[in-house]
């Protein structure tokens, strides 16, 4: 099982995306003031955890030849449901408990329209982002929810065994994701979903009970991401999450996950998120706008596609 | 494959006016349930409102209904509505010249339209794919650009344009009229119109009897920027000012009016007449809800119920699709 992880066409593919890294790694070492200091680093690292929760299992979609547009507008309904609660009852364990209920309840119905009423992902999840973000503005009547118990603040901002909190809980994310689809009978189903779907119907596995646990993994993942970010915002937040599924696909992309035929690579993924990471901390010591930031991240993936598309074309 | 999809207007259209006097019946309930449940919704003002607001809704629409005939998807329609506003709004206030706004604003949305084209065509990229990362740089782009600004305060000249009338009719409605005729004639009656529909039913057909099917996609997807450039002047003219996000929420709606007008993501089925009444049903379902008092936080919600139950019925009403 664990060959699938390390075959050789994937691992090929690791000298160009870390090299894409290294070089952005010297390059702003070399531009940017401070971008070396432990500090920094550090800071990319905790900065990224949010953005590894939704990496992760959107890796798991496109390898079943599908799409999730909705996980942004998901992680911000989780975000203010949870604050929500966590504000009217006190207890977060509550809170936890309905932000992954959601979370996964809604992954659930974009599986469902998925496997069964057959819409295509990408307007499936399109009009579930519509959904969730207007239920999250609804919920919170479009206001942000503060008064958030610092016991909520602790996920974030905490330390055991003097390290971060977020960046034990990334490490753990993808050492459990990575178990899981490349040491389970489900992640084998993950591949085999993308690769050749008919041959997982004919071996008498239900195929569309799997595709609706990946989306529910996703929305769950959504769901956690939220309590991270509620936890570092320090309020629940009805717009928190907006195009954060747009990084979440750069960081699949970049990490050598084929958007065709399900060729994914989680260990890509993990550099992928890195390298996203990097680049938005980096420009940001630039004092380059967001806004042109999420620019150059556009640009980034369509020139993947591009070279994907020109290899496709020489073989 | 469905057979139903040879591109001679009459086998298109028979089943499309069944289809086609559905929705209108439907426009014609909501209507009628609007009008007893608020006594705002009947006067002459609200009702040219909600041509107007139809009529832009049209505009983004009507472009986009001519990707999805050909099975395509066109997520940048917002963030080209964005920035082509933007450009153009800026323009006019700095010269006074409308003229100069309405050039940049159709050539901000053509050219962007033309990228998305040649990223389809040349390069086969998905197309949800390629307009999904071009929605990303566009948004880069504006917001980079106006850096939190607004323009605002056009000439009276140029916002005859969203409010002006001509004949006693409001102007954007009778752009709708003009547009929706031309692009009826040119979908139903043109060869390069019925080869769009031969595209969406089956691209390697459509290439084996010689339509250029590179050229036509590159041709739709122009014209999908250019009437997202157009609906960007209306807009500008309508509201007066423009700033960043200005058309962050407008993709949903367009999107939604397309599939509630019959038009099927698989391709080869849309009409324009369609998408006109699917623009008119949305508006006026969210003409209700405002006159009913439910917040606009309630519209984004509604139109992802609308676009899923949409392409629900597209697939398992009746035409159900191997």
């Amino acid at each position: 099982m664990t060959a699938l992880a390390l075959k050789p066409r994937r691992v090929l593919r690791a000298p160009g995306l870390l090299a894409i890294l290294a070089a952005i790694l010297v390059g702003f070492a070399l531009g940017a003031r401070d971008f070396t200091t432990a500090a920094n680093l550090t800071n990319i690292a905790l900065q990224s955890s949010v953005l590894l929760l939704l990496a992760l299992p959107m890796t798991f979609v496109v390898m079943t030849e599908g799409l999730d547009l909705s996980i942004g507008a998901v992680l911000s309904l989780a975000s203010v449901v949870l604050a929500q609660v966590v504000v009217a009852t006190g207890s977060v364990s509550l809170a936890v408990a309905a932000g992954l209920t959601v979370g996964a309840a809604l992954g659930a119905v974009n599986g469902i329209l998925i496997a069964f009423v057959r819409i295509p992902p990408f307007v499936a999840t399109l009009g579930m982002l519509g959904i969730a973000q207007g239920l999250a503005l609804i919920v919170s009547d479009g206001q942000s929810i503060t008064g958030i118990p610092p016991s909520v603040d602790f996920v974030y901002e905490g330390r055991v065994l003097g390290a971060p909190l977020p960046i034990l809980l990334m490490i753990a994310a993808y050492l459990l994701m990575h178990a899981l689809l490349y040491r389970t009978r489900f992640g084998t189903y993950v591949i085999a979903l993308g690769g050749n779907r008919e041959a997982l119907a004919l071996a008498g596995v239900n195929w569309r009970v799997m595709l609706i646990l990946v989306y529910a993994l996703a929305g769950a993942c959504a769901g956690f991401a939220g309590l991270l970010l509620t936890a570092r915002l320090n309020a629940g937040h009805p717009t928190a999450g907006v195009g954060m599924e747009f990084d979440a696909i750069a960081a699949v992309a970049l990490g050598g996950t084929s958007f065709e035929k399900g060729n994914g690579w989680l260990p890509g993924t993990l550099l992928g998120v890195l390298t996203i990471g990097v680049l938005h901390n980096g420009l940001n010591l630039l004092t380059i706008p967001s806004a042109l930031q999420v620019c150059c991240i556009g640009l980034l993936v369509i020139l993947i596609f591009l070279f994907e598309a020109l290899r496709k074309e020489t073989p | 494959m469905s057979s139903a999809a040879a591109p001679t207007s009459r086998l298109v259209l028979a089943p499309e006016l069944v289809r086609l006097g559905v929705r209108l019946l439907a426009v014609i309930a909501i209507g009628v349930a609007l009008s007893l449940l608020s006594n705002a919704f009947l006067s002459p003002v609200n009702l040219l409102n909600v041509l107007r607001q139809a009529a832009l809704l049209f505009f983004m629409a009507s472009g986009l209904t001519l990707v999805v005939i050909t099975a395509g998807l066109d997520l940048s329609i917002g963030a080209t509505i964005g920035l082509a506003a933007c450009l153009a709004g800026t323009a006019i206030k700095a010269t006074d010249e409308p003229l100069l706004g309405v050039v940049i604003a159709l050539a901000v949305g053509g050219g962007v339209g033309l990228l998305n084209g040649l990223m389809v065509s040349l390069l086969r990229l998905p197309s949800f794919i390629a307009t999904y990362g071009m929605l990303w740089v566009l948004q880069g782009l504006t917001y980079t650009y106006m850096a939190g600004s607004t323009v605002y305060g056009f000439s009276p000249g140029f916002r005859l344009l969203g409010n002006g009338y001509l004949l006693g009719a409001p102007i954007p409605v009778l752009a709708m009229g003009l547009l929706l005729l031309i692009g009826t004639l040119f979908t139903q009656r043109s060869v390069w119109g019925q080869q769009i529909y031969a595209i969406g039913a089956n691209p390697i057909s459509a290439r084996l009897s010689g339509v250029p099917v590179k050229r036509r996609l590159v041709l739709v997807y122009t014209l999908s920027g250019v009437t997202a450039g157009f609906a960007a002047l209306v807009f500008l003219a309508r509201l007066n000012s423009a700033e960043a996000d200005v058309g962050g929420s407008l993709t949903l709606p367009a999107i939604a009016a397309v599939l509630i007008g019959g038009a099927s993501l698989f391709g080869g089925v849309g009409t324009l007449t369609g998408t006109f009444v699917g623009a008119l049903l949305l508006t006026l379902v969210l003409n209700g809800m405002n006159l009913l008092h439910i917040g606009a936080n309630w519209q984004p919600l509604v139109t992802g119920v609308i676009i899923i139950v949409a392409v629900g019925l597209d697939l398992h009403g009746g035409r159900r699709r191997a």
